[in-house]
Parts: C-alpha cells; sequence; structure tokens
C-alpha cells in the first residue's frame, strides 16, 4: 500500500490514512526514511483529514519525527484532526510541541 | 440477552491490531455506545495488543487471545499472551516508560488504558506471559 505525500514549498504534506496504529506508524516511519534519502526534509504537515482513529504507537511515531526535526530547526505539525484523535493528542500532551491546524491550507496562511 | 461473551485467538502480526479493534467494535455495536466510549475501547484495545506483539513475542509469532464478555451495560475486554512476560510491571505502567525508545515507543500504552477504561488489571510472569484485564461501564442511553 503506497502513501501520498506532497512537497509544497518547504513542507512535505503527509496523507496519513484512515487508522494510525502501530501497523501504519511503521509505514509511514519507513516511508520518511525513504523520502528522507532523496531530500532533505525540514518540515512536515501530517494531514489527519481522512483518519478516523490514532492510538500511542501513532503518538510515538509523531513524537520522534518532532524530536528529529526540531534538532535541526524544522516543524512538524498537523491538520484536519477529528475529535477521536485530538482526545489523543491531549490526553498525551502532544498538542503542546505540535501545532494543530484545522486544515492543511492554513498552514500556509498562518491561520490556528 | 444481558449477557455476551466472545473468544477469538490470532496471530501476533500487526495486521490483527485493526482486526482485534473491529471485532471489538462490532461486538459491543448492540450497547449503542456513543462515538466516544466506542473510540475508548478501541484505543485500550489496541494498546494491549500492540503491547503483546511488540514486547510479549518481540515481533515474532505467537497467539494472542482476545476475550470480551458483556454484562448489563459493563464491557470486559481481556488480551492475553503466552511471551516473555513483564519483569517489573509497576515500572512498565508509569507514563512515558518504554523498553524499546529505539523504535518510537511513547511509553503511553498503559496510561491510555488506564485514562480510556474504567478499570485495568495486569498480570505477567516473566517467560509466561501477560494478561490484560479492562473494564468499562458505557453510560445509559
Amino acid at each position: 500500500m503506497e502513501m501520498e505525500y506532497q512537497v509544497k514549498g518547504p513542507y512535505l504534506i503527509i496523507q496519513v490514512g484512515r487508522e494510525l496504529d502501530h501497523h501504519q506508524a511503521e509505514h509511514i516511519r519507513q516511508v520518511l526514511e525513504r523520502i528522507g534519502r532523496e531530500r532533505d526534509i525540514r518540515n512536515i504537515i501530517f494531514d489527519f483529514t481522512k483518519t478516523t482513529f490514532m492510538d500511542s504507537s501513532g503518538v510515538g511515531m509523531l513524537i520522534s519525527r518532532y524530536r528529529d526535526l526540531s534538532m535541526c530547526g524544522g516543524t512538524v505539525c498537523a491538520a484536519g484532526v477529528c475529535p477521536a484523535v485530538e482526545k489523543l493528542f491531549y490526553v498525551s500532551g502532544l498538542h503542546k510541541i505540535i501545532r494543530v491546524y484545522s486544515e492543511v491550507e492554513d498552514v500556509f496562511n498562518g491561520q490556528k | 440477552m444481558d449477557k455476551n461473551e466472545i473468544k477469538v485467538i490470532f496471530d501476533s502480526c500487526s495486521e490483527n491490531e485493526s482486526f482485534a479493534r473491529m471485532v471489538i467494535s462490532a461486538f459491543v455495536a448492540r450497547l449503542d455506545p456513543t462515538l466516544e466510549e466506542l473510540a475508548d475501547i478501541k484505543t485500550a484495545i489496541s494498546e494491549a495488543v500492540t503491547n503483546s506483539i511488540i514486547h510479549g513475542y518481540g515481533g515474532g509469532k505467537g497467539d494472542i487471545e482476545m476475550y470480551g464478555r458483556i454484562d448489563d451495560r459493563e464491557v470486559v475486554v481481556e488480551v492475553v499472551d503466552f511471551g516473555v512476560g513483564i519483569e517489573n510491571i509497576e515500572k512498565a505502567m508509569e507514563p512515558m516508560f518504554t523498553t524499546r525508545p529505539d523504535i518510537d515507543r511513547s511509553g503511553m500504552g498503559f496510561a491510555f488504558m488506564e485514562a480510556f477504561m474504567d478499570e485495568l488489571k495486569v498480570e505477567s510472569e516473566p517467560g509466561k506471559g501477560t494478561r490484560i484485564v479492562m473494564k468499562k461501564r458505557l453510560g445509559v442511553v
């Protein structure tokens, strides 16, 4: 299963699948690693528009990407998060380090 | 029908994480849970099953048993593996503690199970395996 992603300006936009569990998190990690070998990624937007489920494996994957990118001055943000996934962002404290936007476009025009 | 029970045994592969969530969702559907209750249960089950796959069996092959029980509006789910077991349960349950930071583990699995269910019991013996028992009482419709 291929994952959808696109590069827009300084951002890599990752289209997260329907359920971000250990299985999917591992898939995203591998794809990011592969893209990272071909180009310099500094900023990632995780697009959660299609996602209805996430667990601590998703949280772990996002924290690791945040850690890697923030060390080289980059950013990680999320967009289009549904209430179930948003709850996980708050319970885990993820919302304190990863900014959440209503939609991907908002990242580019600076709206929250 | 006030009571109902299911038993499922599946392989410890990551594809079965979503399978386990689907089974439990279908099982509790007749109680007409709210979207939030259903999401809570799915997250907790996902944490337990993922723990068995990653830590219990260390990514290797093994059986995972999942039991679901409904009694009135109480849901009990058990996830059992016959893997390595947990040396120090108290330590394992500390938020942010993980034995595998190398593979992006957040160390929040047990914290999520505790946060999203009403009761959590962890029984484990090194070399024998681990049994997780979780309960959640659903609101009255």
